[in-house]
């Protein structure tokens, strides 16, 4: 993880957790081979790298927007729409990619340019309009984007669950195109992480900081303020539309509710802040923990009730019934945030300086 | 050719308050010019006018010969002016080392490389090093720029000012504030800065002691206006500067 940018960790405990985590990513295929285990682990891998995206912006150069979620809808679209019309080649990939990426950077630089060089509130502003009108562009030109429900294709042969690529017999586990995916998922997720973090320890990335702790005194450096905000905010931008193409190559689908509305952008929103904001880092263990919890806390509730009713203990099995996940999930946010203002990042690294 | 820093009729209106009124001045290297006047003479925003934190109403700053009226604040300070603020003006969440180096980097005209990691930038660092040392600031390298004390902020923004390495250097009150015995070691950095001869030096000072053993001339605004400039003698010797330092308005004594 101290690869590439000269910015290790720092801290025993974070880089354990960062390894263990890591690792056990690299080996959901054959520890948890199911296919929910399978979902979760690429779930976490794609918002590790879209959340690292974020915290690009918010974290470093103190930019509040709105409009990531769009980004991640235009490389989950730009890849689904370009697979359903042309059919499942690989082709057909390469025109979403060539297609998506360039579309996400232009808009960020539009709006950036547009709006980055006055107050920080009308950037979150005219974010939030354009990512609102995208929105409902996507769910209205049903003839494109398939409307609210979306659009659902095929993948090239190579990446579809029935292609064997190594069978049980001679490994003792089955390497399919599901397999290969992850490992897409996986591998792309990894190297935008990795060159997030270069890009924050370079002189530019430096800059993004001074911006966020005094812009004026930044310009009277001789820094010009609006582009050094506007190339992070398309870096970011283009980030997130990888990790929306990472999305729709993992689910065989794109719609408004798994890759444009609001609520996921909360969810970005937390887990950088969950994290730690400013670190890159925090984007892994936010979007782990946050993911977990999202799939595992119910059936963890479940049993923990179960356990309560049988033991007999009053009030306990009602307060941990599974319908009331929601609740702890928003306790568990509210103590995290309360408790390490730093984000997990933050708490790990402060008693090292 | 030497460089020359110039202002013409730079004028600057906020409503009906003219703050600067038609100042025309020549500044000349290895030239320390301190800027005097009471409070809400308009010595601040003067500077402001000329760094480019604000737009004259009318006039013109001009450096090198060069019209530099329509540049921003960035291009003004690229083209060569360096500005220490009177507020101090710092990144207070980076360390002290960093501060400095960000001015280090920005000197060197570093302004979007994103694929190297700073670390590797050996010369950057060793640059950014021996300012710290310069100004005495080397033991508290890796405090954060809000927790270090008054003094030592105020040097701190003198040595981001110094990083950038300008031709005209503009010290606003680089000693407002400082302890008795904090105060000479940023006097003898600006006496320093004086033996380059190349050097244009602006200095906003209310210590005429400061002044007096610092400037090799005096301007003297006044409500906006320049009331008088010359040799520093001279100019803290005549009624206007002791009637404006008194409070009272100019003009009747003024021939």
């Amino acid at each position: 993880m101290m690869l590439l940018s000269g910015d290790p960790p720092r801290g025993r405990v974070l880089s354990a957790l960062l390894i263990v985590i890591v690792l056990a990513l690299a080996l959901t295929p054959f520890l948890f081979p199911g296919a929910k285990a399978m979902n979760v682990a690429a779930k976490i891998c794609i918002f590790a790298a879209l959340v690292a995206s974020y915290d690009l912006l918010l974290g470093y150069t103190g930019t509040v927007s709105f409009a990531h979620t769009m980004f991640y809808g235009i490389g989950s679209y730009a890849l689904a729409i370009a697979l359903y019309g042309m059919g499942p080649t690989w082709s057909a990939v390469a025109v979403g990619l060539v297609v998506g990426l360039p579309v996400a950077a232009m808009l960020a630089l539009g709006i950036g340019l547009f709006s980055l060089r006055v107050q920080a509130i009308f950037f979150a502003m005219i974010t939030l309009a354009v990512a609102s009108a995208f929105l409902v562009l996507a769910s209205q030109l049903s003839w494109l984007t398939g409307g609210e429900d979306g659009r659902s294709f095929r993948l090239p042969e190579l990446l579809r669950p029935g292609t064997v690529l190594l069978s049980k017999d001679t490994l003792g586990f089955e390497i399919n195109g599901r397999t290969l995916t992850y490992y897409i998922v996986f591998a792309a997720s990894g190297a935008m992480i990795l060159a997030l973090l270069r890009i924050v320890n370079s002189p530019f990335g430096r800059v993004l900081q001074a911006i966020r702790e005094n812009p004026f005194r930044a310009e009277a450096l001789g820094y010009r303020t609006v582009f050094h905000l506007t190339y992070a905010n398309c870096i970011s931008a283009l980030v997130a539309a990888c990790a929306g193409v990472l999305n729709a190559l993992w689910l065989r689908y794109a719609g408004p509710d798994t890759s444009l509305s609001f609520s996921i952008m909360i969810d970005i929103l937390l887990m950088v802040v969950i994290g730690g904001m400013g670190t890159i880092y925090g984007a892994i263990l936010g979007a782990t923990i946050f993911i977990l919890a999202q799939n595992y806390l119910q059936a963890l509730m479940g049993a923990a009730s179960r356990a309560a009713g049988e033991i007999g203990l009053p009030l306990l099995p009602g307060l941990l019934h599974p319908d009331r996940w929601l609740l702890w999930l928003g306790l568990l946010f509210i103590a995290s945030v309360y408790f390490f203002p730093t984000g997990i990042v933050g708490r790990l690294r402060a008693p090292a300086k | 050719m030497s460089v020359t820093l110039e202002t013409r009729d730079l004028t600057i209106r906020f409503g009906g308050h003219v703050a600067v009124n038609r100042v025309s001045c020549v500044f000349r290297p290895g030239e320390l010019t301190a800027i005097v006047g009471p409070n809400g003479a308009g010595k601040t925003t003067y500077f402001n006018l000329i760094s480019g934190q604000l737009r004259p109403t009318v006039g013109q700053v001009l450096l090198a010969g060069d019209d530099i009226t329509r540049l921003s604040a960035p291009l003004r300070t690229r083209a060569g002016l360096g500005r220490a603020f009177q507020l101090t003006n710092l990144f207070p969440n980076l360390s002290v080392e960093e501060n400095v180096r960000l001015a280090v980097q920005a000197a060197a005209g570093v302004h979007y490389d994103m694929l190297r990691p700073w670390m590797k930038r050996a010369d950057l660092i060793a640059r950014a090093d021996a300012i710290l040392e310069e100004v005495a600031l080397a033991s508290r390298r890796a405090v954060a720029a809000t927790a270090l004390s008054h003094g030592d902020q105020r040097k701190l923004e003198v040595a981001l000012m110094m990083a950038l390495e300008p031709k005209v250097f503009m010290f606003d009150e680089p000693t407002a504030g400082m302890s008795v015995d904090e105060v000479p070691v940023v006097l003898d950095l600006i006496a320093r800065l004086k033996r380059d001869t190349s050097k244009i030096i602006l200095l906003v000072e209310h210590k005429m002691d400061v002044v007096r053993s610092l400037a090799d001339r005096i301007i003297v605004l006044h409500n906006g206006q320049l009331v008088a400039d010359g040799e520093p003698a001279a100019v803290i010797a005549s009624p206007i500067v002791q009637e404006a330092y008194l409070g009272i308005a100019p003009g009747k004594t003024a021939a």
